[in-house]
C-alpha cells in the first residue's frame, strides 16, 4: 500500500482539494458528455474547447479568474454555433474551422502578452494543460455549486432530451420544445467544459467530457446505468490520475513530477481502449 | 368538431406548386387514407400538419385549434440511429409515457405493464430488449408506432409505415391502426403509395396528385370520373376480387402515369 | 525588418506558405480538414519526445508526421468513430505536453511548438527546408493532374489506370512533409488555418482548378508576408496573424463575392 499512495497524499491539502473538485468536476462531464454523444456532437464540443482557450487565456491577461474566461468562452462559441446555424455544409465546416483558427490565434497573442507583461509564469501549460493542485480555493466551491445547478438541470431535461436527440420531428409532435432544449443543453455543454478545463486545462478538457461517457456506453445498452456508470469512470480516472501523478514525484528524484492532466487523460484513454476491446471480444462470442 | 380539419392548404418550394388547394377532414375514430405516388407531397402535407413546416394558404386546424397544443403522435418515414445508442426498444417505447415531462420520475407498475402490453401488441415482444440502432427497418416501424400509441393521442399520423413491411405484417399493422382506432377514437391519417392493403379499414380517403386533392369516401372519390379530372387526363378504375386499379390510357406523357398503374399487377 | 536577422524568417517563411497553399489546395478538395488537424497533433508529440532525448524536434517532426500520415491514410478507408479519433488527438497533446514537462524549459518550448516560433528559425535549417520544399512543391505539380481525378472522381481515375491507393499514399506522405515544414513556424495548432483559408478563399473566386492552386499559394504567401511583417512592427506573435489572417482573407472574399454577384 505504501507504494500506491505516498507519504503525504491524504494529509495534503492541495491533493484533497484536487481529488474533491475532479470528482465534482467529472460527475458533471460525465453526465453532459453522455448526451454530447448521443447527439453526435462531438466536433461541437471540440469547436467549445478551443474557443474556451481564448477565453481562459484572456482571462489570464486582464487577471479575471479562470473559470470565468473559460466558461465566458465556451458560452461565446455556443453563440456562434447557434448563429452559424444550417449554412451550407461544406461552407459551413470550413468557416467553422477559420474561426476556430482565428480564436487559436487569439489564444496565441494573449498568452504572449500575459507571460510579457506580467510575472505569471507557465501560463501556457496553466491554461491549455491545467494544473488541478494549483486551483484557487475560493473557486472550488464556486465549481462545486455549478456543477451541482448543470446535473439538477440535466436531470430536469434527460427524458425530453433524449427523445428530442433521437428524433426532432417525433419530439416536436409530443410538445417538446426540441430547439430550446438545444440551446438549454448547448449552455450546459458550455459550462461543463469551463469547469473540465479549470480541471485538466483547456486542450484536454474534451477527453474528460466524452472519454468516461463514451467508454459507458459501449458496455451498456441502458442511458440510465450507463450515466451512472460514466461518472463512476470519470471520477476513477481522476482520482487514479492524482495518485499517479503525486506518486510520481517520488519515483524519480531528479526529475519533475508528471503533469496531473496528462496522467488523467492516459487513464481515460485506457479505460476506453479497455472497454472497446472488451465490446469487440463480446460481439465476437455472441 | 372533428379532431383534423385542412381547408383550402397551399405550399410552393420554389417555382414547384406542391400542395393547391388542398381540403379534407378526420373526425374522431375515424380511418383516414394519404394516397398518392412518391414525390406528390404527402410527407411534406404531413408535416405542415404537425407544424413543421410553414404554409403559404389555408388553415390546418387540430381539435379547434391552430396552435399545436394537442399531442398528436407521429411516425415518420424512419429515423436515422446510431447503432450504439444505447435504448431498448422497450425503453423508447416508455418515452411515449413521458417524453414532454420534466425529471426524472420512475415508471409505475401500471406504465410499465402499459409499456410491456403495447410492445406485444404491435408484435414487438421478441425483439424488446434490442437496442434500437440494431433494430431492421420493419421493426423500428413497429416501435415507432406503440411509441406514438402510448401517448394516446387524439390525432395519428404515419408517413408510409407499410412500405418496409412484408404482406402479413402490412395486414397485422392497419388491422391493429383499425381496432385501435376505433377502440380509443383516435383520428388516423395514415400515408402510401398503394391503396389496396387499406381498403378494408379506410372510412375515408384523401387522394393526393400534383398538388390537388380530393376527399371523401373510397366509393366517392376512387371512380374514373372523379379521378380523371384530379388527374388532367382520362384514367380507368377498374374494381377486381375487391381490389382497385388505376389505369391510364397509353400517353406520350409519361409524367401523369399514376404509379399504382403498374404495381398492381404484381399483387 | 530586412535585416539578416529577419532573412532566415522571411526565406523559411515564404517557403512554408508556399507548400501550405499547394498542399492545402488538396486537403479542401479532398476534405481531409480531418488529416490536416490530426498530424499536426501527433507532430507535436513527436517533436516532444525527440526533445526529450536530446534529438532535433524536426527529426522528431518528420519522424511522426509520416507515421500519422501513413496511418490516417491506411484508417481512412474504414469508417471513422469520431469519438475515438477525437480522443487520439486530445492524447496526442497530453502525451506531447507530458514529455516535454520532463525536459528543460517545459513553457517555452510548449508555446514554441503549439504557436509557432518564426523568429527563433536558424540560419542552419534555411538550406534543408529548401530543399524539402522544392522536392514538395516538385512533386505536387507534377502529380497535378493524376491527384486532381484521384481527389475528384477517383473510380474514374481507376478507370483511366491511375493507381489512386499509391496516390492516397503519397498526398499522406506530402502532407506529412508539409507538417514537418509548417509546425516550426506556425505551430501545430495554427497550421491549420494557413492550409484551409487561403485555398478556400481561392476556390470561391476560380473553380479551374490550375488557377486556384496557383492562387492559393498567392494568398497563402500574402497572409505569411503580412503576418510576418506586423509580427515584426507590433512585436506580437505571427501565429495572431496568421490565425486571424486567414479568417479574414475567407470572409472578405466570402463577403466580396456575394457583394458583386448582388449588384450584377
Amino acid at each position: 500500500m505504501r507504494y500506491l499512495f505516498e507519504p503525504g497524499l491524504f494529509s495534503s491539502s492541495p491533493a484533497l482539494h484536487a481529488l474533491f473538485l475532479s470528482a465534482v468536476v467529472a460527475a458533471v462531464s460525465a453526465v453532459v458528455g453522455v448526451y454530447v454523444i448521443l447527439r453526435s456532437n462531438s466536433f461541437s464540443g471540440h469547436a467549445l474547447t478551443d474557443v474556451a482557450t481564448t477565453g481562459g487565456a484572456g482571462a489570464a491577461f486582464v487577471g479575471f479568474a479562470p473559470l470565468v474566461g473559460f466558461i465566458g468562452g465556451a458560452l461565446a462559441g455556443a453563440g456562434a454555433i447557434e448563429v452559424v446555424g444550417r449554412d451550407n455544409a461544406q461552407h459551413r465546416d470550413t468557416a467553422t474551422g477559420l474561426v476556430l483558427g482565428a480564436a487559436t490565434g487569439l489564444s496565441a497573442l494573449f498568452l504572449y502578452l500575459t507571460a510579457t507583461n506580467s510575472t505569471t509564469t507557465g501560463v501556457t501549460q496553466q491554461v491549455l494543460f491545467g494544473s488541478i493542485f494549483s486551483v484557487s480555493t475560493a473557486t472550488i466551491p464556486v465549481a462545486a455549486l455549478l456543477a451541482i445547478l448543470i446535473v439538477g438541470v440535466m436531470g430536469l431535461i434527460a427524458r425530453p432530451l433524449t427523445l428530442a436527440s433521437l428524433s426532432p420531428d417525433i419530439a416536436r409532435a409530443h410538445g417538446v420544445p426540441s430547439r430550446r432544449l438545444g440551446v438549454i443543453f448547448l449552455v450546459c455543454t458550455s459550462v461543463s467544459v469551463g469547469l473540465s478545463a479549470i480541471t485538466l486545462g483547456s486542450v484536454l478538457s474534451t477527453a474528460l467530457i466524452i472519454g468516461p461517457a463514451a467508454t459507458a456506453l459501449r458496455l451498456s445498452k441502458n442511458i440510465w446505468r450507463a450515466t451512472l456508470a460514466s461518472v463512476a469512470i470519470g471520477i476513477g480516472a481522476c482520482w487514479a490520475g492524482i495518485v499517479i501523478a503525486y506518486d510520481s514525484y517520488y519515483w524519480h528524484r531528479s526529475s519533475q513530477e508528471l503533469p496531473v492532466s496528462c496522467c488523467v487523460v492516459a487513464v481515460i484513454v485506457a479505460f476506453y481502449g479497455a472497454s472497446s476491446a472488451l465490446r469487440r471480444l463480446r460481439s465476437r462470442h455472441v | 368538431m372533428s379532431t383534423l380539419d385542412v381547408r383550402n392548404v397551399a405550399l410552393r418550394f420554389g417555382d414547384r406548386q406542391i400542395l393547391d388547394d388542398v381540403s379534407f377532414s378526420i373526425g374522431a375514430g375515424e380511418f383516414t387514407g394519404l394516397i398518392g405516388s412518391n414525390g406528390v407531397g404527402k410527407t411534406t402535407l404531413l408535416r405542415a400538419i404537425l407544424g413543421l413546416q410553414s404554409i403559404d394558404a389555408g388553415t390546418i386546424v387540430v381539435n379547434g385549434e391552430t396552435e399545436r397544443s394537442h399531442r398528436i403522435g407521429y411516425v415518420p418515414q424512419k429515423i436515422s440511429i446510431d447503432p450504439e445508442t444505447p435504448l431498448r426498444a422497450r425503453d423508447f417505447v416508455a418515452l411515449g409515457i413521458n417524453a414532454n415531462r420534466f425529471g426524472l420520475r420512475r415508471y409505475t407498475s401500471d406504465e410499465k405493464a402499459r409499456i410491456t402490453q403495447y410492445l406485444e401488441a404491435v408484435g414487438a415482444a421478441s425483439f424488446a430488449d434490442t437496442r434500437i440502432g440494431e433494430l431492421s427497418g420493419g421493426e423500428l416501424q413497429r416501435i415507432l408506432i406503440a411509441h406514438a400509441l402510448i401517448s394516446a393521442p387524439s390525432l395519428l399520423l404515419l408517413d408510409e409505415p407499410l412500405a418496409n413491411l412484408d404482406p402479413r405484417s402490412v395486414q397485422e399493422i392497419v388491422a391493429l391502426l383499425h381496432s385501435v382506432s376505433k377502440q380509443f377514437g383516435i383520428a388516423v391519417l395514415l400515408s402510401a403509395h398503394e391503396m389496396n392493403a387499406l381498403l378494408p379499414v379506410m372510412d375515408r380517403i384523401a387522394y393526393l396528385t400534383a398538388g390537388r386533392c380530393a376527399s371523401g369516401t373510397t366509393e366517392e372519390v376512387v371512380q374514373s370520373d372523379v379521378l380523371s379530372r384530379l388527374y388532367g387526363h382520362h384514367v380507368d378504375v377498374l374494381r377486381l376480387h375487391g381490389r382497385v386499379l388505376v389505369v391510364a390510357e397509353p400517353s406520350d406523357d409519361v409524367d401523369h402515369l399514376p404509379s399504382h398503374a403498374t404495381l398492381n399487377l404484381d399483387e | 525588418m530586412f535585416s539578416s536577422f529577419m532573412l532566415n524568417a522571411w526565406e523559411v517563411g515564404s517557403v512554408v506558405a508556399l507548400v501550405a497553399g499547394l498542399v492545402g489546395y488538396f486537403v479542401v478538395l479532398r476534405r481531409a480538414a480531418f488529416a490536416a488537424h490530426a498530424i499536426p497533433n501527433g507532430a507535436f508529440a513527436g517533436a516532444a519526445g525527440a526533445s526529450l532525448i536530446g534529438q532535433s524536434t524536426l527529426l522528431g517532426l518528420g519522424v511522426f508526421s509520416v507515421l500519422g500520415g501513413v496511418a490516417i491514410t491506411l484508417m481512412g478507408r474504414r469508417g471513422r468513430n469520431d469519438v475515438a479519433t477525437a480522443l487520439v488527438l486530445v492524447a496526442m497533446l497530453g502525451l506531447g505536453s507530458a514529455f516535454l514537462s520532463q525536459g528543460t524549459g517545459y513553457e517555452g518550448q510548449l508555446y514554441g511548438l503549439l504557436f509557432g516560433e518564426i523568429l527563433g528559425v536558424s540560419s542552419s535549417s534555411v538550406v534543408p527546408v529548401f530543399i524539402l520544399g522544392a522536392c514538395t512543391c516538385a512533386i505536387i505539380l507534377a502529380l497535378f493532374r493524376p491527384l486532381l481525378l484521384a481527389s475528384t472522381a477517383p473510380d474514374l481515375a481507376r478507370a483511366q489506370g491511375i493507381r489512386v491507393q499509391w496516390l492516397d499514399m503519397a498526398f499522406g506522405v506530402m502532407l506529412a512533409l508539409t507538417t514537418t515544414l509548417t509546425v516550426p513556424v506556425v505551430g501545430a495548432l495554427l497550421m491549420f488555418p494557413l492550409m484551409i483559408g487561403p485555398p478556400a478563399a481561392a476556390r470561391i473566386c476560380t473553380k479551374r482548378p490550375g488557377a486556384a492552386l496557383a492562387l492559393s499559394a498567392a494568398f497563402a504567401l500574402v497572409v505569411l508576408w503580412v503576418s510576418l511583417a506586423l509580427a515584426y512592427q507590433l512585436n506580437w506573435p505571427v501565429g495572431f496573424f496568421v490565425g486571424c489572417g486567414s479568417a479574414l482573407l475567407y470572409a472578405t472574399v466570402r463577403v466580396g463575392t456575394r457583394l458583386r454577384a448582388m449588384s450584377h
